[in-house]
């Protein structure tokens, strides 16, 4: 047994408490009491997915929250709960060994092999689908009300979401008006050696046509998913603005070393150092930030 | 390894700066260690489960009474059968790469060599890639079987086109068949990177993680499954013992001594494409295993096949075993990719036995 792992402070010493009461037990007897216990507090949970454990917070159910997977980086008390691993590679027996009562994610979970034992096993498996519109926040809102056991929070929330989606979606459209343009916008992610850009179908697509921009690499030649970058294709897309992740440009080392990149230096968006970088789970995880995300990203793509 | 597979198995004569372990030791300490691997294995878990309450639930499962407790869920649905996934692997691996290292007569021969691990990757990754586009609804209704079951038509596919390529006039030419392995291996390599840039970076992700290997996907229907495939290979492979020690003086020579060289070539390939196929597709590529247990039985017990074989068997079987329970233990609640850790754990054991026997390297 491998109790004592840096990251997993709280479950070892459940685990230690359970396996002592387990050996020192009979049997099942001194079981039943714990469990009808447990059974009257609020549902345990672990999340899957940077925003849905957002959204956790944001209804104040932290304390329900048994673990996270390794998207879950906001807020930073997030990173404190037991990791499960990346949320396509999860161990069945090692996400019940934190005895959750739900397992929340989205549709990109699995393997299918470890849900399926995860529902065997009694634990209720909630995925949400991610189609990158507002219902998809809506949603996440909805179903991690259902399954902490706090709807009314949830509902408050919802309402109070909605109302920022309203005013940010009319600041939006008041200042394309006035610009009279939208601005083209380029998506670098650019987390490795080698950047890729977004096209259609993605979380960035998403929030660049929420802010008022164009994605330019949806204009001519438009494709869906990531694709990698060329110097050629920026050249002809010929972006206004770039957009990427602050952990994108960190990545690259820093701001000179991102524009110094070969691919683009012929744009229009290089001439000006046209940059626009918001954090990464802020900009594409689709949480309950995303009102203000797209606040800031529409106030910071001024055509000059 | 020259002097293993050149050699003659009833080699008395030579000099030894060790002595071998007689045949029969190595079984035996073979049996014992996948024994004790086994009971090792079944303790170890994130979630914990007292050793006492694991012999209860093995006697409540066999002559009834499980009362459905949580710690009786988790070891009969997810433990147990990971156990026994991880036994039928290990072995099926570990026998594979003595049947191709004894008919190739080469060293380094593993049962990758004939195709079968890389044309399941290649369908594997483009059932990942492609299936999601083409047929969207199938993963919800049929789950992950798909997946499983192109890997396997894939590796037999791929095989089946190395093998015919081998054919010549006389025969099966292994040199032919060593060539073809290496030729087809690299085609589907390069099948993998064009899917590689096609895929999306959850499907990429996807790709790395089959790529590694993991027992995770062990359920009872996909257990019971390999394991019995596992078992007619293993039973099928045993009894090519005697002639792979005829074909080891060279494949004239088994001819002259009565082998029927063709029959027995043809069955090997068959066993190792059968067995690594149902193994690779239910758990995705487990690596060194194959290459390591045969080496590591012919240090310690010398070349003779009818040791080799079910030797490489127990010895895989109780490598993939230690090493899953490592991946299962070391990072909970998450778990590591088991394909790192056959080699972390068994490339280490295996230098330790060369330098401990590098007079007969």
């Amino acid at each position: 047994m491998m109790k004592n792992t840096p990251h997993a402070p709280q479950p070892s010493s459940i685990n230690r408490r359970q396996l002592l009461a387990a050996a020192g037990a009979a049997s099942a007897s001194l079981w039943l009491p714990a469990h009808a216990q447990t059974s009257a507090k609020l549902p345990r949970l672990v999340t899957l997915g940077g925003a849905i454990t957002e959204v956790v917070y944001m209804l104040g159910a932290e304390g329900q929250l048994v673990g996270t997977d390794t998207t879950s980086l906001f807020p930073p008390a997030a990173l404190q709960t037991p990791k499960v691993g990346y949320m396509r590679a999860l161990s069945a027996e090692g996400l019940l060994s934190l005895k959750p009562d739900a397992v929340i994610g989205t549709t990109e979970a699995g393997p299918v092999v470890v849900l399926d034992q995860l529902r065997t096993a009694g634990v209720r498996v909630d995925l949400i689908e991610a189609d990158h519109t507002w219902a998809e926040i809506q949603r996440k809102v909805q179903v991690v009300g259902r399954a902490a056991a706090r709807v009314p929070q949830a509902q408050a929330l919802q309402a109070k979401l909605d109302a920022d989606w309203a005013a940010v979606q009319k600041e939006v459209a008041d200042a394309v008006k006035s610009r009279g343009r939208k601005p083209k916008v380029l998506f670098i992610l650019a987390h490795g050696a080698s950047p890729q850009v977004a096209g259609g179908k993605t979380a960035a697509d998403a929030m660049i046509n929420f802010a008022g921009g164009i994605n330019v690499m949806t204009v001519s030649n438009g494709f869906n998913g990531y694709r990698p970058m060329t110097a050629e294709a920026m050249a002809a897309a010929a972006p206004d603005f770039v957009l990427t992740s602050t952990q994108g440009v960190e990545a690259q080392g820093g701001l000179e070393k991102f524009w110094a990149r070969p691919e683009l230096a012929l744009t229009p968006a290089f001439k000006k150092r046209a940059l626009v970088q918001l954090d990464a789970l802020e900009l594409i995880g689709f949480g309950p930030r995303l009102p203000q995300t797209v606040r800031a990203l529409c106030q910071q793509m001024v055509l000059a | 390894m020259t002097t293993s597979v050149a050699a003659a198995p009833n080699e008395t004569a030579r000099a030894e700066p060790h002595r071998r372990l007689q045949g029969k030791t190595v079984l035996w300490l073979g049996a014992a260690l996948v024994l004790i691997s086994l009971v090792t294995a079944s303790a170890q878990g994130a979630y914990a489960i007292a050793p006492l309450d694991i012999l209860k639930t093995l006697w409540a499962a066999l002559f009834g009474g499980l009362d459905g407790s949580p710690e009786q869920l988790v070891f009969m649905n997810i433990r147990l059968p990971r156990l026994l996934l991880g036994v039928a692997a290990g072995a099926g691996l570990g026998l594979s790469g003595a049947l191709m290292q004894g008919i190739f007569r080469n060293p380094l021969a593993d049962p990758g060599l004939i195709g079968v691990s890389s044309g399941a990757a290649l369908a594997a990754a483009a059932t990942i890639v492609l299936g999601s586009s083409y047929f969207p609804e199938l993963p919800r209704t049929i789950g992950s079987w798909p997946l499983v079951l192109m890997a396997f038509a894939g590796g037999m596919a791929v095989t089946l086109l190395i093998y015919m390529l081998s054919q010549s006039e006389g025969g099966t030419r292994i040199s032919l068949m060593l060539l073809a392995g290496i030729a087809i291996n690299a085609l589907a390599g390069a099948g993998l990177g064009y899917l590689n840039f096609l895929a999306t970076d959850e499907q990429l992700r996807n790709i790395q993680f089959w790529l590694l290997g993991s027992l995770g996907g062990g359920r009872w229907s996909a257990v019971l499954l390999v394991f019995s495939i596992v078992f007619v290979a293993i039973t099928a492979g045993l009894f090519c013992a005697r002639p792979l020690n005829a074909i080891a003086l060279g494949e004239a020579q088994a001819a002259l001594l009565g082998v029927d060289v063709e029959r027995i070539k043809r069955r090997i390939v068959l066993v190792t494409a059968m067995a690594v196929g149902a193994i690779t597709a239910t758990t995705g590529i487990i690596g060194f295993v194959g290459l390591l247990a045969p080496h590591c039985i012919r240090l310690v017990a010398g070349p003779d096949h009818r040791i080799v074989l079910p030797g490489s068997a127990m010895l895989g079987a109780a490598l993939v075993l230690l090493a899953d329970a490592v991946a299962r233990t070391i990072v909970q609640p998450a778990e590591l990719p088991l394909g790192v850790l056959t080699a972390f754990v068994g490339v280490p054991f295996f230098l330790l036995l060369l330098r401990q026997f590098k007079g007969r390297v």
